[in-house]
């Protein structure tokens, strides 16, 4: 392989775009997520009608998962399937047009929230101009992914770009089915979903965990399979487990989704069939964050001294515990109390902000100073603050979640000795309030961590080296010759 | 190593690669979704669940762009506890006129799908309008502007034609009659003829002025006579009398 010895053939105008728009939009989530958490707090920041909370918290979650996720799976995506496939991006204009169109969709979606348009789908609210907006967008994110994939120089399709795939093509599979509606007219905004009742639930659960499992989880996962070979510069772990877990997690999340739906209408048999199978998530689940904490075996003083690195293995911790967590919480005894709480928003952002998140500022700390053919990062420690923060900011958000969530779940199911219900709903509402104050206060250190991370990229950028961190005595993780190390992931993986 | 070999035709043959991805997605949500559509056990027929009518539609469409699924449920479920503080647990009938269910996912609230008839409209209104006057510890947003904002209800036709070509029984005469119906729906007895919406709707629908402002038919009306509707179709009690008497 050749391609790699001359960077100039590889198109990373693309990938810088899609770089600096993950940066926009993670901001933008995070602090529409820190007001409506305070919003819970204090309720007189609901501004009616446009800044209400029932608005704004589809804003916030689809800025932080479509916008912050999709921009940070765009970029890599990009990045990856040139680098492991040894050749330039197919088509530059499409390619041009998937950005564009994309940041178009984000905003034809969050400006209909705010104004009140919404199919009242969670994490599909888009009305039906934006779902058809975003098909095509989706289509030539998939053309452009694919053909380049088709004219590789790699005999071998590397591990990253099936999961890659797998993701753009479920995505493309469970939004076509779930946003089936019908507009009551051509220039109307408004439609109704082409499903009712017990059949329309069932499609958005398996829409919306499938959301999970294939947006937040198997494209994260690509992220995963080469972002962390190549900080650590080591192959991945086992070839075998990959093949092994890429299958079985792709079959098994599809049938996951009826665990949101237990105890409603829905038939027993298929919240059964959900739960049983979120069951069985657990070991391809585990099988992808052993092979990649195990890529680290012969390089484990890295993870001492490499803060990036950190990122990702504490990404994988954090994946770990949401993968045992969500079978747990699957089970229909514990749903019982879990559902309809805060714990089920606690394990989202376990999810959310460790895994997803964390793979995703790993990534990117490994991505700018490449993309913008700078030496290193401006500071490693600054990295190593953002971790920390950010760390720390979690820990609050989702310890107080856990506490509060089992208690309000235990309020609304306890008797007293003359067999009444012993609390009103309002007083486990009020009961709730310190903790909703703790998730704000985890929610702002998450976001100074990632003010941290943009003055580091801005600095970094320009160009800047922290005189307090001259070069030499750095680790030289982020500047290993490229065509070497991707040789070692590539080839490494397919023999091991 | 042999079925590794194998592998290798998928890791060289992309487009065999996407095929077989699609195949191995499909299987899960084709066993758990076909059956729904196909199996009569699925939605047990209940007397007195009808479709939504205008005003209830217009209700309904405001709840749902206001985001009131985020922070409540409509699905009661069939443990002690909510059956007691809520009321019988969720039948699949009562939601299946609802494109879509609005089952939710969370209560940061209290779950309402049975929050029809227990309380007053004038409890609605003020509740909406403040929630702090009415519980001084909820954090529910207000939601005044409500009252001042006239509900659309031109173009109801165009919404029950739609919901109609989707399977929910709403009659030609319905959709034809939706704009009208609505209006008298609001206005009450006093200043409208009633009979034609009580022969079309049935008697239990709720026909009187909604937010005490007469003047005018408001979001608040839409939206309150929704509410008022919400969980009450399925009469239990009788329900329970013949199946005591079996």
């Amino acid at each position: 392989m050749t391609a790699g010895s001359s960077k100039t053939e590889y198109n990373y105008d693309i990938v810088k775009l899609f770089t600096i728009a993950t940066i926009y939009w993670g901001i933008v989530g995070f602090l529409v997520g820190i007001f409506i958490a305070l919003q819970m707090v204090f309720p007189d920041l609901n501004i009616e009608p446009y800044l209400s909370f029932g608005r704004l918290r589809p804003l916030h979650t689809s800025a932080v998962i479509f916008a912050f996720g999709g921009n940070a799976l765009f970029a890599t995506s990009y990045f990856v399937v040139q680098r492991t496939c040894g050749v330039r991006l197919w088509n530059d204009s499409l390619a041009f047009f998937t950005f564009w169109g994309y940041q178009a969709f984000i905003l034809m979606a969050g400006l209909g929230y705010v104004f009140g348009v919404t199919q009242g789908k969670e994490y599909a609210e888009p009305e039906w101009y934006a779902d058809l907006w975003l098909t095509i967008v989706w289509v030539a994110y998939l053309v452009v992914f694919l053909m380049t994939v088709i004219k590789r120089k790699e005999p071998h399709l590397y591990v990253a770009n099936w999961f890659y795939l797998a993701f753009i093509i479920t995505v493309a599979v469970l939004h076509l089915g779930n946003a089936l509606a019908l507009p009551i007219g051509a220039v109307d905004v408004k439609s109704y979903s082409a499903f009712a009742g017990v059949q329309s639930a069932m499609i958005q659960w398996w829409y919306g965990h499938n959301a999970v499992g294939f947006f937040l989880t198997a494209g994260f996962l690509g992220m995963m399979y080469y972002f962390i070979p190549k900080q650590a510069g080591r192959p991945v772990y086992s070839y075998r487990l990959s093949i092994v877990h890429f299958w079985s997690l792709i079959f098994i999340y599809i049938w996951a989704g009826p665990h949101h739906l237990h105890y409603t209408a829905l038939p027993d048999w298929a919240q059964t069939l959900g739960m049983t199978f979120s069951i069985m998530l657990w070991m391809p689940s585990w099988g992808g964050m052993i092979n990649g904490v195990m890529t680290l075996s012969g390089a484990w003083h890295k993870l001492r001294e490499d803060p990036v690195l950190q990122f990702m293995i504490v990404a994988l911790a954090f994946y770990g515990m949401s993968t045992f967590e969500g079978p747990l919480m699957s089970i229909r005894y514990v749903n019982a109390l879990s559902h309809y709480t805060d714990w089920t928003i606690g394990h989202v952002h376990s999810g959310a902000l460790g895994w997803v998140g964390f793979i995703s500022f790993g990534a990117l700390y490994y991505l700018v100073p490449h993309l913008w053919g700078r030496e290193r990062l401006y500071s490693i420690k600054l990295v190593s603050a953002h971790l920390w923060i950010a760390t720390l900011g979690i820990v609050f958000y989702i310890a107080a979640m856990w506490v509060s969530g089992i208690m309000q779940g235990l309020m609304w199911r306890s008797y007293n000795d003359m067999g009444f219900l012993e609390y009103s709903f309002v007083e486990s509402v009020m009961a709730m309030k310190p903790f909703y104050a703790i998730r704000v206060m985890g929610g702002v250190l998450y976001l100074i961590g990632a003010l941290i991370m943009v003055y580091n990229f801005y600095r970094t950028i320009r160009g800047d080296i922290s005189e307090k961190e001259p070069l030499e005595n750095t680790s030289d993780a982020t500047n290993e010759s490229d065509s070497a190390s991707n040789k070692i992931d590539i080839q490494g993986a397919v023999t091991s | 190593m042999s079925w590794m070999n194998k592998h290798e035709k998928l890791e060289r043959n992309s487009l065999l690669l996407l095929v077989s991805v699609i195949v191995t997605v499909l299987i899960g949500g084709i066993v758990e979704i076909i059956p729904l559509f196909r199996m009569e056990t699925v939605i047990e027929p209940v007397e007195g669940v009808r479709p939504y009518t205008p005003l209830e539609l217009v209700g309904y469409n405001i709840y749902i762009r206001e985001g009131c699924y985020n922070c409540h449920s409509q699905q009661v479920r069939p443990l002690r506890d909510e059956v007691v503080r809520y009321g019988h647990y969720s039948l699949a009938a009562e939601s299946m006129y609802d494109h879509p269910f609005q089952w939710g996912s969370k209560r940061t609230g209290p779950d309402l799908a049975r929050v029809g008839g227990k309380y007053s409209d004038e409890w609605h209104v003020a509740h909406l309008v403040e929630p702090r006057d009415l519980v001084p510890e909820s954090i529910m947003p207000s939601y005044s502007f409500l009252l001042k904002r006239g509900a659309k209800l031109h173009d109801l036709k165009k919404h029950l034609g739609s919901l109609s070509t989707l399977g929910v029984p709403y009659t030609k005469e319905m959709i034809d009659w939706a704009e009208k119906d609505a209006v008298v729906q609001a206005t009450g007895e006093a200043r409208a003829d009633t009979a034609g919406i009580e022969e079309r709707y049935g008697e239990n629908v709720n026909i009187r002025d909604f937010d005490g402002n007469p003047d005018m038919i408001s979001e608040m009306d839409a939206l309150i006579a929704y509410l008022q509707v919400l969980g009450t179709m399925v009469d239990f009690e009788a329900a329970k009398a013949v199946e005591g008497g079996e």
